[in-house]
């Protein structure tokens, strides 16, 4: 990156970075490592957070109140659907890190443009889920379990909304500021955020759906 | 690019997400790729088993978390390019703090709520004490 150079001018007046072998500490990182780090410590405390509402979930799984299971209640082949949109958003969120590292705009919107239009099929599915579960009285109030429900994929949900809105943003700042190592680094951040969402994606699926209509 | 990344290589850092790679667009397009296609069967794999009779029944708790656990590997691997080089040695000590913490949240609350569930009175007899 042209920030790894630039970020401190005055950090090596004497050149001993070319010195191979004498230096051993690179001095102060670079700012894309510092932000992605940091940005990868909050990711983690966010999985963290998603852990505590995961044990919730678990312990409060047989808490129906008399009222309606998992095994009732889910659609397994809507939760199919939905993985697959998010395996695939996945994949083109990949597709644009690559064409931002290699500056190609065109590709680079795209890619986003998928990735935002499978974040959307997703919501759309999840959000008729929760409608159609409210409706068929099976709404957060109901029981222990359906509380625990309710919170845990509504709070994926929301970070998938916020994904979206940080998504959009992106393609804006390449359109109107390009490239610039700035937002080399925000895209970045963004593209840890999506792939960590698939990734907590793939406990509730295993945990809350699988396990959860098996139970 | 791969020059873009040249000053990662020994002795210093990558950025979570970065990827050291030779080689053009097109390895890095196949890195994605071959993520997706094991994640796609490990995924079906996972509905097949919760959904079959074919295997034994009380495996099928086991065998979920057990492709779950391998499904986020291969996200870590392919899509956010945690590695055990020597590049990643920062990335991989937080994720594994943050697996410990996980871990101990997740484990402990069962543990605990489980013994809690067993020496509680049942509920029907709680609620008739308050009375």
């Amino acid at each position: 990156m042209s920030d790894t150079v630039l970020a401190y001018p005055g950090s090596d007046p004497h050149r001993l970075r070319s010195m191979a072998g004498i230096v051993e500490h690179a001095g102060p990182a670079s700012k894309r490592i510092v932000t992605g780090y940091g940005f990868w410590i909050f990711i983690l405390s966010d999985m963290v957070m998603f852990s505590a509402f995961f044990a919730t979930y678990a312990v409060l799984l047989g808490q129906t109140a008399g009222g309606p299971s998992g095994r009732d209640l889910f659609d397994l082949r809507n939760v199919a659907i939905e993985t697959g949109f998010l395996l695939a958003s996945s994949f083109t969120c990949g597709l644009a890190s690559i064409s931002a590292e290699n500056r190609t705009a065109f590709w680079f919107q795209i890619a986003m443009a998928v990735t935002c239009a499978l974040g959307l099929g997703f919501l759309a599915i999840e959000g008729r889920e929760f409608a159609s579960l409210v409706a068929r009285g099976a709404g957060p109030t109901r029981s222990a379990f359906l509380s625990a429900f309710f919170t845990l994929v509504g709070c994926h949900g929301l970070h998938v909304s916020a994904g979206i809105l940080w998504l959009l943003t992106m393609m804006a700042q390449v359109f109107t500021k390009g490239f610039r190592a700035d937002i080399q680094r925000r895209i970045l951040c963004f593209a840890l955020f999506w792939h960590a969402l698939d990734i907590i994606w793939i406990a509730v699926f295993t945990v809350v759906y699988l396990l959860g209509s098996a139970a | 690019m791969s020059n873009e990344y040249q000053g990662a290589g020994h002795g210093t850092d990558l950025a979570p997400g970065d990827e050291h790679v030779e080689g053009g667009v097109g390895l890095r397009v196949i890195g994605y790729l071959t993520g997706l296609g094991l994640a796609i069967l490990l995924t079906a794999t996972s509905f097949f088993v919760a959904g079959t009779d074919l295997v034994w029944q009380p495996s099928i708790p086991v065998a979920l978390v057990v492709l779950a656990i391998a499904q986020m590997g291969v996200h870590l691997v392919f899509f956010l390019h945690i590695t055990t080089g020597p590049d990643n040695t920062n990335n991989v000590l937080a994720l594994a703090f943050g697996v410990l913490i996980v871990f101990l949240v997740m484990a402990g609350s069962l543990w605990i709520m489980a013994h809690l569930n067993q020496n509680m009175m049942p509920m029907d007899q709680l609620m008739q004490m308050q009375r």
